[in-house]
């Protein structure tokens, strides 16, 4: 059975609907990527599994049980942590801190602390005191991992972490991602760059205009059926 | 010699508006809200205080003790189920309903406990003095402002040094991203606000030691508080202290000159920081 698992999930913002009946899943240990244009959808998706944005009571599961209508703070205690698109730190908050604001709704221990982050991403041991805003975006965007690992989820959202960043910086982060998975999370990584999604994932969905159009393992998938699944076939 | 007594009365004094200003500054700096009911809140506290010590004998200290969880009670549920409901993009709900609060607070003190004018009682400790040289400085100033020293210590310790602190300060950035963090919103600013009526407590009690009270004088303290806060910089904790000093000062050496300026000196205190430095004396680099 699936660890995490959406089902005909819609979700908009007023009257403007962006996911018309989305279906994923995510295997416990398993690595899915979400690709798609600008948007597609895919935020909005991190943000309702995430539970930013209110669904339908069934239309989430996880670990067996429907979160669909959890808040926020509870669907982090239960263990779904988000990255949120942008980083979004906290600039009255350290670098420690924000990293420490992390376990904040933590349960019991795991393997992530302030110790195995700063062993994971060693620049941030140097920069602790610093606020967490002033640091480069490459930096930042490790932070905003580790705040999110800092609660020990065992489904860890990525929207976006590679948004804006140089690709070695880019390779610096997704360097990260054998650790995450080792210490027991699955992962559901947001990426325009297919290359990149391709590399990490052991499934990818593709979305358009709301609604998932392709889904498989990077092998299995041509370039051409990517192509049209991003950009709408036949166009 | 009589303008350095007059100086040193008015910081004081200053210590007793930074008290009153505290808790307003508090819970601005976390929920943006400006709760217009906040001098109502002080004059109730001052009731509560009073009922404590009248109906179980108790002295104001030991009555405070009693009135601090009870407003802390008062304040977790009034933004949990009141002004919470208020909070939003638009700044207009929040102001009309603490305004709306701030009436309701008045006429209901006015119905249970009349217009007449009440002070908790005093002992030798409130009128005893010290002698600093030629100085004599009241006993109950100096509590009022070593009270005034340690909360803004005690609030900051909080804000700086634990958890709870880190939450304060990630909501007031991002509430969105703090839910995220396992945090909720609306329990912080509870808490927040249950913390603000605890130090409203504390400048009840001085306020009903060093002066009459009657339900009618909460407008007045809200607005030395709220300038207060002006002058120091919203949300800055020890720019409300030097706020409240600086009203404090304004008002004695006003009233040294001529007793009818003491409370107008005050406002133009107020207005030349205002003109001089809008944001105030300490303005938090992020708003």
């Amino acid at each position: 059975m699936a660890l995490l698992q959406t089902s005909g999930l819609t979700a908009g913002y007023g009257d403007f609907q962006a996911l018309f009946g989305v279906n994923i899943e995510l295997g416990e240990a398993e690595t899915v990527a979400i690709i798609g244009a600008n948007g597609a959808g895919k935020t909005t998706l991190m943000r309702s599994i995430a539970g930013v944005l209110r669904n339908e009571t069934s239309s989430v599961r996880f670990d067996g049980a429907d979160i669909g209508t959890l808040t926020a703070d509870e669907i982090v205690t239960r263990g779904v942590a988000m990255v949120p698109e942008g980083r979004r730190l906290f600039p009255s908050l350290s670098v420690e801190e924000n990293l420490l604001i992390g376990a904040y709704g933590r349960r019991g221990g795991g393997h992530w602390t302030l110790e195995t982050i700063y062993g994971l991403f060693p620049i941030l041991a140097e920069r602790r005191h610093s606020p967490g805003t002033a640091l480069s975006g490459g930096q930042q965007q490790m932070v905003a991992i580790g705040r999110a690992l800092m609660s020990n989820p065992r489904v860890l959202l990525c929207d976006e972490i590679s948004l804006g960043l140089a690709p070695v910086v880019i390779k610096d982060i997704y360097r990260a991602v054998p650790a995450i998975k080792a210490a027991g999370a699955s992962l559901i990584v947001v990426e325009q760059d297919i290359a990149q999604a391709l590399a990490v994932a052991d499934r990818v969905y593709c979305m358009m205009e709301g609604r998932i159009t392709l889904s498989g393992t990077p092998d299995s998938l041509s370039r051409d059926a990517i192509h049209d699944a991003y950009f709408g076939a036949g166009q | 010699m009589i303008w350095i007594d007059t100086v040193l009365q008015g910081i004081l004094l200053g210590g007793l508006y930074a008290l009153f200003a505290a808790g307003l500054s508090l819970v601005f700096g976390i929920m943006r809200l400006v709760n217009l009911a906040h001098g109502d809140l002080i004059v109730m506290g001052a009731y509560l205080i009073l009922v404590l010590v009248t109906l179980l004998g108790l002295p104001p200290f030991a009555a405070l003790l009693i009135a601090m969880p009870v407003m802390f009670c008062l304040g977790w549920g009034l933004q949990k189920f009141l002004l919470n409901r208020t909070l939003g993009d638009d700044i207009l709900p929040p102001l009309l309903v603490t305004f709306g609060l701030s009436v309701v607070l008045q006429n209901a003190l006015l119905e249970t406990f009349s217009a007449d004018s009440q002070r908790l009682p005093t002992d030798a400790l409130t009128t005893a003095s010290l002698q600093v040289g030629p100085i004599a400085l009241g006993v109950m100033p100096l509590l009022t402002f070593a009270s005034a020293v340690l909360v803004i210590v005690g609030l900051n310790q909080l804000f700086y040094r634990t958890s709870l602190g880190r939450a304060f300060r990630a909501t007031s950035d991002d509430a969105v991203t703090a839910s995220l963090m396992g945090i909720r919103p609306a329990n912080i600013f509870a808490t927040a606000t249950g913390i603000a009526l605890v130090i409203v407590t504390i400048a009840a009690l001085y306020l009903g030691l060093r002066a009459n009270f009657d339900p009618n004088i909460g407008p007045a303290r809200l607005i030395y508080a709220f300038e207060a806060v002006i002058i120091g910089g919203l949300g800055s904790l020890w720019g409300t202290l030097a706020g409240g000093i600086i009203i404090g000062v304004a008002q004695t050496v006003g009233a040294a000159v001529n007793p009818e300026w003491q409370i107008l000196s005050g406002h133009i205190a107020f207005l030349i920081v205002l003109l001089v430095r809008p944001r105030g004396l300490f303005p938090r680099a992020n708003d």
